[in-house]
């Protein structure tokens, strides 16, 4: 059984987000670390969406209700609200069209938790003014020709593409250095600029 | 009136030492309601058991063999003398652990091992039904495997298992009685029969109906077997459960105890000697009527026919956990069509795991050594059972 703390401090903040005996979505469960968690410590009603098929056969091995597919694809033939929350962890922005991804994702749960890097950090905009090159940091490592990240976005676009979907914003926690610094009031300029990643929690308006 | 008694072989024992099983005998008062609109009675359902049923009778788990499996999925066959079909899943420890679940495995109505079909004597008449016999289908098989479980005494499933023509029968269980069974697991299989596969089994019929031995059906009387017609149509029934990468891995155009070709039609190649045994063992095991009828119940198996072609209708409000596995190789049941049936159960919003194995082993994976598939049935029913308080 994993506890709490063997979760990434992303998931974990994410896991307090969800009641206990919650439906969840988990779109992009990985190896089903934070699935297993939600069902085994929440007691939730958990089901994952996967692209990658070893993760995958890995998930169902462990018991967990998830099936191949992907977000920009797959999400379209779920009914509407039948989950309670559902959790975009880390992959919007590897999404062909996140604005999409985030519409089924209001269709289908009451909230949904969407977590991401930001483009807008610090660090990347001084790689970028000085290096000239296209940023490669700890949290977004890849080179421009390989990356899975097609749609990168800031913390304030992303809210700009929440409120453009007619979303509201319940919470906004900023993430540094691989830990949860806190509540953040999503507009203010601080998180865009110091924060390496958020997590919102969202509802349609 | 409900009967046990040993069940009743075509073909003599090889294997008389080993566990022939038990058949229950419906009478006159508990006819077989078929979907053709015919009923059978009497009828009897040949079955093997494996494990112990639990007190509270909540270990059952209910296994559905392929076109020519049986019942002997986890111990030596009777009259063959092989080993069972899956004792690779299916046994003590397995992932299907009989020292945990009370396993069941029934001969489909219309088989020929023993459960009612067309090679049995028809009381009204006194012959065997040959072309009399009904026509059934793959809810008509299942209808009877109800029948049966409340013969056992056995009120709700853990489990329903089965791989191909197996996997229509478990999803049709969950349409037909969602609420006897707790968790679907469909291996290699769809919720339609396509067009290739009915014509691939069209092939195998009339390759049957074509053997003057057959005499339109009622060979048992003229005491002749179509064996000819019935290796043909398993020859080219087999080709579709391999792959062509694993044909040609396994037997390339290999020559059989031979170093040159023999400018003749007798077999060259290792794998037209691999076809012809394929056929010859099937013959000695299996009734050609039997084969006909089966094929026939696969191909009218379209379920989403019963819903208006919505199939996420056949799952509407499914209690059920379903667990769904395709081989990439599998071109008879290829994973689209497996994919299908999971985007209908996420349509409806139901409990569903999908999982798609890498083989090169074709459509016959599922009886063969995949240990991912292993792994993800003994992940799946642990799960199913914790959530049940089974220990």
């Amino acid at each position: 059984m994993s506890g709490a703390s063997n979760l990434r401090a992303d998931l974990a903040a994410i896991a307090e987000m969800i009641p206990d005996g919650a439906r969840v979505l988990d779109v992009g469960c990985g190896d089903g670390a934070l699935l297993e968690y939600l069902v085994r410590t929440k007691k939730v009603d958990g089901r994952g969406i996967e692209l990658s098929q070893q993760n995958v056969n890995a998930c169902v091995a462990r018991g967990l209700a998830v099936v191949q597919g992907d977000a920009d694809s797959d999400l379209g033939e779920y009914p509407d609200q039948v989950f309670d929350f559902v959790i975009l962890s880390q992959t919007i922005q590897a999404t062909e069209k996140p604005s999409q991804v985030l519409e089924h994702m209001l269709r289908i749960g009451r909230q949904a938790v969407i977590s991401l890097p930001n483009f807008g950090h610090w660090r990347v905009r001084l790689a970028l003014l000085f290096g000239g090159r296209m940023p490669r940091t700890r949290a977004l490592g890849y080179s421009w020709y390989d990356t899975p990240n097609i749609h990168l976005c800031t913390i304030a676009d992303f809210v700009d593409l929440v409120r453009g979907n007619g979303a509201v914003i319940d919470r906004a926690l900023a993430l540094k250095d691989n830990h949860v610094a806190g509540d953040v009031r999503p507009d203010s300029w601080g998180p865009n600029f110091a924060a390496q990643g958020a997590i919102f929690l969202l509802r349609k308006n | 009136m409900t009967e046990t008694a040993n069940p009743r072989f075509l073909r003599p024992l090889s294997a008389p030492g080993a566990d022939a099983g038990k058949a229950v005998t419906f009478g006159p008062d508990k006819p077989l309601t078929l979907d053709c609109g015919r009923t059978l009675s009497p009828f009897s359902i040949a079955y093997m058991t494996y494990g112990t049923l639990n007190a509270d009778k909540s270990n059952a788990i209910l296994i559905c063999h392929a076109l020519t499996g049986d019942q002997f999925v986890a111990s030596k066959h009777p009259v063959t003398g092989k080993p069972g079909w899956w004792t690779m899943m299916v046994g003590p420890g397995r992932a299907i652990d009989t020292d945990r679940f009370f396993v069941i495995c029934a001969n489909v109505i219309g088989g020929c091992m023993g459960s009612t079909g067309p090679a049995e004597i028809d009381p009204a008449t006194g012959k065997p039904y040959a072309l009399d016999f009904p026509l059934v289908t793959v809810r008509d098989m299942v209808r009877a495997q109800a029948m049966l479980l409340d013969a056992l005494g056995i009120e709700t499933l853990l489990a329903v298992v089965g791989g191909s023509m197996g996997g229509m029968q478990a999803l049709q269980w969950a349409a037909s009685f969602p609420t006897r069974v707790r968790a679907v697991v469909p291996i290699a299989c769809a919720a339609r029969h396509s067009a290739q596969n009915i014509a691939f089994h069209e092939v195998g019929r009339q390759a049957i109906m074509a053997d003057p031995d057959w005499k339109g059906g009622d060979y048992q009387s003229h005491g002749t077997r179509p064996s000819k017609g019935l290796a043909v149509a398993r020859m080219a029934a087999h080709i579709t459960y391999l792959s062509e990468a694993a044909l040609q891995r396994k037997f390339g155009r290999n020559l059989q105890n031979r170093d040159a070709l023999s400018f003749q039609f007798a077999p060259d190649f290792q794998i037209e000697s691999y076809l012809h045994h394929q056929g010859a063992t099937f013959v000695d095991r299996f009734d050609a009527n039997s084969y006909l009828y089966i094929t026939r119940a696969m191909d009218y198996f379209d379920l989403a026919e019963d819903y208006a072609g919505h199939l996420a209708d056949a799952f509407r409000d499914s209690p059920n956990r379903f667990c769904i596995i395709s081989f990439t190789s599998d071109w008879l049941f290829p994973t689209a069509e497996n994919k299908r049936i999971a985007h209908a159960l996420n349509a409806v919003a139901a409990k569903v795991s999908f999982v798609e194995i890498k083989t090169d082993k074709g459509h016959d994976s599922f009886l063969l050594d995949e240990p991912e598939m292993f792994d993800t049935v003994r992940g799946f029913l642990n799960a199913v059972a914790s959530a049940d308080g089974l220990a």
